[in-house]
């Protein structure tokens, strides 16, 4: 039973890494830039939502709130795009990572001003609760996880596979120039991309509140996230998510059979051998420079 | 508006451009040499960090601006070089003289074991790669308690160079001048490498992988001789770094300082010795900039005053994303524009600087 | 004469497509020799063969009589086989005297301890290479952009810059991948001259892919018409512009009895 447990447990870690490695990939391949600051959205939505539940703060109903910490983070994607990040085109790629880094430490202060600075614990309706199959006890907020994952899965697939924007933005993030040929506003859709992922991270956001406090600092997961989804394979959706539940799973279980320390390295450690002998991650897609 | 008359191949290579050039740096030197005698204990020791900072930034500039190679984690050989240095000192028993250099060397040489594997990575990925090294470096200095006396640190000894002693508190002028000399060398050798065939194949790799190789460049050795030169200089910062410190553990040397130094080379402007010095300048005197003008409010309200935590790394964080967004050749680029206004006023053009747009440059191809 | 460069029955294969088939010809010493042939039929991909950035399913490539696949890219330079790029792959931050001096790397004599404390052997270094590099700078006519950071020079004299640091190397064999392309009629016709003289002045061998037909019966001694990765004819500019193959491949169909003008 301890293995399933730290199973379910570690899974349900992977899911909230792998959504935000999700929001990672989905930023890269549409637009080749890569967001340091996507746990600090992460962070951001988890905050907001907290904002608008918690009775300390505005009181409203959990249902409520987490609709409106999505669009809230939605519409941020989208200006953040539009004034900041549209302005970055043709500088390299490293000045759009360490602008993402430096925006992460504005959105850390910015939260700790509001909210804060210790942990805080989101009263969320599916905390503390269990859930039983046969003789197995496991907590209602590991569950909620796992299945938000794979429903959100589910519907990103859809949206990418079977409706006009979705297909646009593939288009766009596989040829920009053709894309734009073809009429499809490159531009926007960049920001439309920018908005999915930010809701996306907030949706990640109030699922990993609801499993344990949060603190600004908390944004700082997007590291190993970012970690997740390079051993997945930048570039791949599914990769993504299986690097982030790869993560996940390992961390539990490299404190069980190792030793505590331990935890904290394997992640880092594994994609340090993914990297050596397999740069481009596990579902990896490599292309070559034309000459 | 000077023109230069050149008469002979030594005028492009020579340090200096023309003649007044080098009477500016004499003179700045001067000006160096005799800082102690003009500032404060403290002030004298906030330029000591500044000094440190800036050796720091020009060995990550090495890698970042003249290679192109970014990496997200140089404060683990910030740490190596530290440890290294304490370490060979206390334990070993070897004299600064010897321990310095050769912190400077395990560095090195530990940034070239890494660069080899990681060579074939590009941009990103070796952002990444580099990143987690930071990480790992920390928790394995946690780990090996036993040598590096885990949280609790290490107490660097008072240095002791031909029988004069150096310390960071006792005799903060002398340490002031250790720092100064080891900037000066560091800086003459980077001059050197700009000037060599060596440099001129790190901003050949940096500029098109591809035609480095089609010149006869073996671009995965020029990256780990890059990535060995760059560690060491910072391997020396870091040595430095635990001597000023006074007391130093696996959290001296965390990941936001990684971050933290190449946000500084970047504000200061990539690719230039300056810049490093700019940049060094921003975030050594930065947290001083904030308390004086807390001071300030605090006394203009009449409250008293509270120290907001984050505030420090918002600012420079604002301040990265604004110079990003409106002078990405950061300060040096901007001095660089005043100083080109005053050449040649009145000629002075607003485009002149004007970049070139671009559509997007794909890093995704190479 | 004998062979300086030999392809020998080379084929690559990308995926399911083959880019290069079964190609064989040999390249004589002091000669200029033209590659033509529509788009996609796989000229630049064997200059990318013998830069080794491909390794050929089938088949060797030699240079000097020795075959060059056991090598290592960066290693094609020093034997003396220098390139341009169709897209032009220049130092785009550095200046063009630096992208010239990168050129000159196969000649580099010191080594990482003396370079970075500049003997003054590694000054008398840097005087010759600079001399080396003066002469391809008067050659080509680029003393007026000696200075200039190759970011703001116009496209027709980025390309004379890339020709002139292939030329720094100081090679045996000099590869230019289009060089006429996007250039007006006189800058074309200043390619025209360059290559002459660096065929009869300068003693280097031509091996060029060019689409202007004109440049290319002006210059060269033999030239090869490929299509889809296979080789149509091989002779003089002339022969290879009336053979039935090249005509079909051009425009379609077999039996056309007008001449091509391309």
């Amino acid at each position: 039973m301890d293995v399933l447990q730290l199973a379910i447990s570690g899974l349900a870690n992977g899911c909230v890494y792998g959504l935000i490695a999700l929001g990672f990939v989905l930023i890269y391949k549409a637009t080749e830039a890569v967001n340091f600051a996507q746990g600090d959205f992460m962070m951001l939505g988890a905050f907001i939502t907290l904002g608008l539940t918690n009775a300390e703060f505005m009181g409203l109903p959990f249902w409520i709130s987490v609709p409106i910490a999505i669009a809230i983070m939605g519409v941020f994607g989208y200006l953040l795009d539009m004034f900041v990040l549209r302005h970055m085109f043709g500088q390299s790629q490293i000045a759009v990572v360490m602008l993402t880094i430096a925006l992460g430490f504005v959105l850390r202060f910015v939260a700790g001003t509001i909210w804060g600075h210790e942990p805080k614990s989101l009263e969320s309706p599916i905390a503390g609760l269990d859930v039983r199959f046969g003789g197995l006890v496991l907590g209602l907020d590991e569950v909620s996880v796992i299945v938000v994952t794979v429903l959100l899965t589910v519907v990103l697939y859809v949206f990418f596979n079977r409706t006009k924007l979705g297909v646009a933005m593939q288009a766009a993030s596989q040829n920009q120039l053709a894309a734009y040929y073809m009429g499809i506003p490159v531009k926007r859709v960049h920001s439309m991309i920018w908005a999915l992922a930010g809701a996306v991270a907030a949706i990640a956001g109030v699922l990993f509140a609801s499993k344990g406090s949060i603190d600004p600092s908390t944004g700082l997961l997007g590291i190993k996230a970012f970690a997740a989804a390079v051993i997945g394979g930048f570039g791949s959706l599914p990769g993504a998510l299986l690097g982030g539940i790869i993560v996940g799973l390992i961390e539990p279980f490299a404190s069980y059979y190792i030793a505590a320390g331990y935890s904290q390295i394997m992640p880092y450690l594994l994609l340090f051998l993914i990297l050596v002998f397999r740069p481009h991650g596990i579902l990896a897609q490599i292309h070559r420079k034309k000459v | 508006m000077r023109t230069v008359f050149k008469t002979s191949y030594d005028a492009d290579i020579n340090l200096f451009r023309h003649g007044q050039q080098a009477a500016w740096y004499v003179a700045l030197l001067v000006l160096a040499v005799a800082l102690p005698f003009l500032l404060g204990t403290f002030w004298l020791g906030e330029m000591t960090n500044v000094l440190i900072w800036a050796i720091a930034g020009m060995g990550l500039m090495v890698l970042v601006g003249q290679t192109g190679q970014a990496s997200l984690g140089h404060a683990a050989f910030l740490a190596i070089g530290c440890y290294a240095n304490v370490l060979l000192q206390d334990p070993v028993g070897l004299p600064f003289i010897l321990s310095f250099p050769l912190a400077g060397l395990i560095a090195g040489v530990a940034g070239t074991l890494i660069a080899m594997p990681m060579s074939r990575l590009h941009g990103i990925y070796l952002g990444i790669g580099t990143l987690a090294l930071a990480i790992l470096t920390d928790d394995l200095i946690v780990i090996a308690e036993p040598i590096t006396n885990g949280v609790v640190g290490l107490i660097p000894p008072t240095i002791t160079i031909f029988g004069i002693d150096i310390d960071r508190y006792m005799t903060p002028d002398r340490f002031y001048w250790l720092v100064l000399v080891v900037a000066i060398a560091v800086i003459l050798i980077y001059r050197n490498l700009l000037r060599t065939p060596l440099g001129r194949s790190f901003s050949a790799v940096r500029d098109s992988e591809v035609s480095a190789r089609a010149m006869g460049v073996n671009v995965a050795r020029t990256k780990a001789v890059s990535f060995g030169i760059s560690t060491a200089i910072t391997g020396l910062a870091g040595a430095l770094m635990g001597h000023f410190a006074g007391v130093f553990n696996n959290e001296t040397f965390n990941l936001i300082i990684s971050i933290q130094l190449l946000l500084m080379i970047v504000i200061g402007g990539l690719g230039t010795i300056h810049g490093a010095f700019f940049g060094a300048f921003v975030v050594a005197l930065l947290p001083q900039a904030i308390a004086i003008s807390r001071d300030i409010v605090g006394a203009l309200l009449g409250g008293g005053t509270v120290a907001i935590p984050g505030l420090e790394s918002a600012i420079f964080g604002a301040l990265l994303i604004l110079f990003i967004l409106f002078e990405p050749m950061g300060i040096y680029g901007r001095w660089f524009k005043i100083r080109t206004y005053f050449e040649l006023f009145p000629f002075y053009r607003r485009d002149m600087f004007r970049r070139q747009k671009s559509y997007l440059k794909t890093e995704r191809m190479r | 004469m004998s062979a300086l460069l030999e392809i020998d029955n080379v084929t690559l294969r990308f995926g399911g497509v083959t880019a290069v088939n079964e190609v064989s010809f040999s390249v004589e010493e002091g000669e200029v020799f033209a590659l033509v042939g529509p788009n996609g039929a796989g000229k630049s991909t064997l200059f990318n063969l013998i830069s080794r950035f491909y390794d050929p399913v089938e088949g060797d490539i030699r240079f000097a009589g020795e075959s060059i696949l056991s090598r290592q890219p960066h290693e094609i330079a020093s034997l003396g086989i220098a390139r341009t790029f169709q897209n032009i792959e220049l130092f785009e931050h550095a200046s063009v005297l630096q992208n010239l001096l990168v050129g000159r790397h196969r000649h580099r004599r010191g080594n990482l301890v003396t370079e970075l404390l500049f003997t003054p052997f590694v000054r008398r270094e840097e005087k010759r290479h600079r001399d080396a590099v003066e002469k391809v700078i008067d050659f080509l006519d680029l003393q007026a952009y000696r200075e200039k950071t190759i970011a703001g020079l116009p496209y027709g004299v980025r390309k004379v810059v890339e020709m002139g640091r292939a030329l720094a190397i100081e090679p045996r064999l000099l590869l230019l991948d289009e060089p006429a392309s996007g250039l007006s009629v006189e800058e074309t016709q200043d390619v025209a001259f360059w290559i002459e003289d660096i065929k009869k002045e300068m003693g280097i061998t031509v091996l060029m892919v060019e689409h202007d037909m004109h440049l290319v019966s002006s210059v060269s001694d033999r030239v090869l018409a490929l299509a889809d990765g296979k080789m149509l004819a091989l002779g003089t500019a002339h022969e290879v512009q009336n053979h039935p193959k090249v005509i079909e491949a051009y425009i379609g169909v077999s039996d056309v009895n007008e001449k091509v003008v391309a």
